[in-house]
């Protein structure tokens, strides 16, 4: 077994054993960082993997958690196995539409586009009646995990509800890997990385792009349902451009493209967070601070220091053992 | 809706859209010559609201407030540009967009430790307050029409500067060559530097004229930057006069939106980006300042 699975295996694992330890306000802290995770690995799809800058994710995000809000019947428990595949139906159809109209444009255009596609969405569910307004909506009831007569799971239960979370963590992070290594996953690394070249072998371009930002639209969905559902309650903030930007610097913590870039941001996002709130009520300064900083000095993300670091020791030892030759620097794409 | 009443709404459309021009056109600007999307664009005109606010309380004189604000700015502009943006020339749009975002956390946290996170009304000057009055119940308040004819002046002066002064040929120049212009002997960097002070002034002078009106409040420089993405779209990135056509449609387009269809108010602006997405991608005018 690879040092490389051994380490995903004990990082499921470790994560799997937390809430037997962790206090309740915990299991629902690292719930929720896993919900971030996933949305943030949907966005690094686009702008990691496809090379597209998106600013306005936070939409999809808000309108899987939306979609559950509203499918949920008033008085009584929706269940999870219906509206799930929907929820996510939903994001990605919005998705589909906005995408259809945002491929066409390149560059800085694409990162406005998105961000004012993202603040109509964000208006019609702060100024319409549709999702209660600026108040947003809250579920009186859990949705039920009943498939036919079983209750596969409990979502009362915080822990079964974590544990959800975490299976749809790896599942999304399994889908991504495959789809990585299909044609499709292919087609959009050759897109980031030539265009031209791309549209010259015959590839129809927009509609790769269409297909990565629909799909990512879908996966960020999923990531808005399962908030919905640990939380009961939806309001406009979801869908906010603070959302949106929060989403970007956890890729770019992570280290855009990188395998589990969104996971590892997502972490270290939080972790920032949770600490400088400790520190001061006007904690946005130094978090605001340090992602200058981190733009300024670590271009390729936390994983990318890391993977610096690594080379730099790899070749001091190599060195020492008097090996002659290059070592090949670590840190780049 | 009677002829007056129709006025009025054109006049607070022209008005709302020349007042984004000022923001807009900055943005466009240091796009077009230095190549950067600045996010944080819109945090200048909300310092320059609150710099209307704390130095009006301060002198008790919103004209003095605002000269000041203008210099204070420019220097901010500045610096900012010396100790970021001259960074991020090459850089991907990618970390442009992470920078300044982190400027637009600390701007509002800033605001916040200084200025507090209450609405706060900014006094009208005297000679201003008053309104004309159109028929026996319509009227419009004359600092309006003083916002209007000054953003026109501005407007006219900017494009003074841009096509008939040296410094435009060279602003005009490095939008379209680096690094000839470079080799001709001109320092761009002065020119980049330059091109940011004018960009920040205006945005906050935006801020500063437009706080007795809409008054200052946390979260006003957001509102005002996704607005003037919007007009960037709509006019062709980099297009100054692009800015002002789109500028005014926006304005005019918001404030019927207001009027008409009052429970989708936000979303007028929004439909009309679409539907220019769709006709012209590369917005209604191609670049050409």
């Amino acid at each position: 077994m690879s040092r490389g699975r051994l380490l995903h295996l004990f990082a499921i694992a470790a994560l799997a054993a937390f809430p037997l330890a962790g206090g309740p306000f915990y299991v629902e802290l690292v719930g929720k960082v896993m919900i971030l995770a996933i949305f943030a690995m949907s966005l690094d799809l686009l702008v990691g993997t496809t090379g597209l800058v998106s600013f306005g994710h936070a939409a999809y995000y808000g309108i899987g958690a939306y979609a559950l809000a509203l499918l949920a019947p008033r008085y009584d428990a929706a269940n999870l196995w219906a509206t799930l595949p929907r929820s996510i139906l939903a994001a990605a159809l919005a998705a589909l539409v906005v995408g259809a109209l945002v491929v066409r444009v390149k560059g800085v255009y694409f990162i406005m586009v998105t961000l004012a596609f993202a603040q109509m969405a964000y208006f019609v569910f702060h100024d319409t009646d549709l999702g209660g307004g600026s108040d947003g909506l809250s579920m009186s009831f859990r949705p039920v995990a009943q498939l036919g007569p079983f209750a596969v799971f409990d979502v009362s239960n915080p822990r079964h509800v974590y544990w959800f979370i975490l299976a749809a963590m790896v599942a999304v992070a399994a889908f991504i890997r495959i789809m990585l290594r299909s044609p499709l996953g292919r087609a959009l690394e050759g897109i980031r990385s030539n265009e031209h070249r791309m549209r010259s072998l015959g590839f129809s371009v927009p509609r790769y792009k269409l297909a990565s930002f629909t799909i990512a639209g879908g996966l960020a969905g999923l990531a808005g349902y399962l908030l919905a559902m640990q939380g009961g309650f939806v309001n406009p903030e979801l869908i906010s451009w603070h959302q949106s930007g929060n989403a970007l610097v956890m890729v770019i913590l992570g280290g855009r493209g990188r395998a589990h870039a969104g996971i590892v941001g997502a972490f270290v996002f939080v972790a920032l967070q949770e600490l400088f709130q400790s520190l001061t009520t006007h904690w946005q300064l130094p978090f605001g601070a340090a992602i200058i900083l981190l733009v300024m000095l670590l271009p390729g993300g936390v994983l990318g220091g890391v993977a610096r670091l690594e080379a730099a020791l790899a070749a001091r030892a190599a060195r020492r053992r008097g090996a002659a030759g290059l070592v090949e620097e670590g840190g780049h794409e | 809706m009677d002829i007056a009443s129709l006025l009025i709404q054109v006049l607070n459309g022209v008005q709302y859209g020349l007042l984004l021009f000022l923001v807009a056109s900055g943005l466009t600007l240091v796009f077009g010559v230095m190549g950067i999307i600045n996010l944080a664009h819109g945090s200048f005109y909300m310092i320059g609201a609150y710099m209307a606010f704390t130095l009006s309380s301060l002198t008790g004189n919103l004209f003095l407030a605002i000269a000041l604000g203008i210099v204070l700015s420019i220097v901010l502009g500045i610096a900012l540009e010396w100790a970021f943006f001259a960074r991020l020339y090459r850089r991907d749009h990618l970390e442009q967009v992470l920078l300044t975002y982190g400027l637009i956390l600390v701007f509002e946290e800033l605001r916040s430790l200084v200025a507090g996170n209450d609405v706060h009304g900014v006094a009208m000057p005297q000679a201003l307050s008053g309104s004309i009055s159109l028929t026996s119940v319509l009227s419009y308040p004359v600092y309006r029409l003083f916002m209007s004819g000054v953003c026109l002046a501005l407007a006219g002066g900017l494009y003074l500067l841009i096509h008939r002064s040296r410094i435009g040929m060279m602003i005009r120049a490095g939008a379209s060559n680096r690094e000839m212009v470079q080799s001709l002997g001109i320092d761009i960097q002065l020119v980049y530097r330059v091109v940011f002070g004018v960009g920040v002034a205006l945005a906050a002078f935006a801020g500063m004229i437009a706080a007795p009106v809409s008054s200052v409040y946390p979260g006003m420089g957001t509102q005002v930057l996704i607005i003037c993405f919007v007009v960037v779209v709509i006019g062709g990135i980099g297009s100054v006069w692009g800015a002002l056509a789109a500028s005014l449609l926006v304005g005019l387009v918001d404030t019927f939106g207001r009027v008409l269809l009052p429970n989708a108010a936000g979303l007028s602006v929004y439909v009309v980006m679409a539907v220019v997405l769709l006709w012209r991608p590369e917005g209604l005018f191609r670049r050409a300042a």
